[in-house]
């Protein structure tokens, strides 16, 4: 139950997810309760990106699940998602009634221009990281055009691409990017 | 069963989103397609939404999409099915625990998998930009050129790609100014 609280305040308290948390679970898990020291929690997060799932969501269960077992990564989870629900549905059910008037209509106009501006953002953020080399390149190339041109899922793509990663770059391991 | 429904296309998601924040954008955009659950002015203004309270984007989204497809239950069974996948892995793979991250199969698999992503957001960013940036609609039935080109959403969209790579604030500062400007400038 602790760890549900604790977890709760944390999703709480985290606007936009991800890389938000990390100084507050550094706090909460680290500074406060001394269950994990600053390289393990940096490694959990490290482990919560690469494996499938919300960043937020597997570092919680790990931490959960290393304090208490399967019980603890569920409370934890849980926990997490809880004030999402709470206030998204909250949001959700009085998001209609406010969508008549003609501000609230033009205040959105203009959010989803931003919306579009944040997630170029991302790409290029992302790109840096991630776009390393040639095989790299051609991968984002295929996998934008895949997308836009026909009505393959996206899980296709991602399960393409990782095979595509065992075969090509397996080898460059030296230099992959990290 | 929409509930049903509703658990498995998140669990897919759950699945299948690696990183964080935008990266279940594609699926979600995918889901839109598929279902028409909700339009995709609603995802833009859900992604809005998402990033401006509090809790994991994707949670966030999942709960949004799924109060609007089906009730509260809804939502609380969209989260959940993107969060069952996460519990599941970290149960299996929390006792190979630091092992996993450096077996060089495993790398060279998510070497492949992160370009690959990029192009998904970018593709999802594309077809969400044609709708608020582009007229494409309008443009499909005048045949206008002149018509295609929303100038006012432009500028916009320029003048907040460089804020937010110049000042680096958190998105809910650049969503509540564009929120003002959409409001003055009458978008």
């Amino acid at each position: 139950m602790d760890l549900y609280w604790i977890f709760f305040r944390m999703g709480a308290f985290t606007f936009g997810g991800g890389y938000a948390m990390l100084p507050i679970m550094q706090e909460e898990i680290v500074n406060k309760r001394q269950w994990a020291t600053d390289t393990e929690i940096i490694d959990y997060y490290a482990l919560g990106q690469v494996v499938p799932g919300i960043i937020a969501i597997n570092t919680a269960t790990l931490i959960g699940h290393r304090r208490r077992g399967n019980w603890g990564g569920l409370f934890s989870t849980l926990g997490m998602i809880s004030p999402s629900i709470i206030i998204i549905t909250i949001i959700a059910a009085f998001f209609h009634r406010f969508q008549e008037y003609q501000v609230v209509q033009q205040a959105f106009g203009g959010i989803r221009v931003v919306v579009v501006a944040l997630i170029a953002h991302a790409v290029i953020k992302m790109w840096k990281q991630s776009v390393k080399n040639k095989v790299g390149f051609v991968l984002f190339l295929i996998s934008f055009l895949v997308i836009i041109l026909s009505n393959i899922s996206p899980i296709v793509v991602i399960i393409a691409s990782a095979l595509a990663g065992l075969v090509l770059l397996q080898n460059k391991e030296g230099v992959a990017p990290k | 069963m929409i509930y049903i429904t509703l658990f498995l296309e998140f669990f897919k998601i759950g699945l299948f989103s690696i990183g964080g924040g935008l990266v279940s954008l594609p699926f979600l955009y995918d889901l839109v397609d598929k279902y028409g659950w909700i339009t995709s002015q609603d995802l833009l203004d859900m992604i809005a939404i998402a990033e401006s309270t509090p809790g994991p984007i994707g949670i966030n989204a999942a709960t949004f999409m799924g109060y609007k497809t089906a009730g509260i239950l809804g939502g609380a069974i969209a989260s959940l099915g993107m969060a069952a996948p996460s519990l599941i892995i970290i149960a299996i793979i929390v006792h190979y625990f630091m092992k996993f991250n450096e077996n060089p199969l495993v790398r060279a698999g998510f070497d492949g998998i992160r370009p690959a992503v990029v192009g998904l957001i970018a593709a999802a960013g594309f077809q969400v930009a044609k709708i608020s940036l582009f007229n494409f609609d309008l443009y499909k039935t005048t045949k206008d050129f002149s018509q295609l080109i929303d100038l006012k959403a432009l500028v916009l969209f320029a003048v907040m790609l460089y804020g937010i790579n110049r000042f680096k604030k958190h998105p809910i500062v650049y969503i509540a100014i564009a929120g003002f400007v959409g409001i003055i400038f009458k978008f």
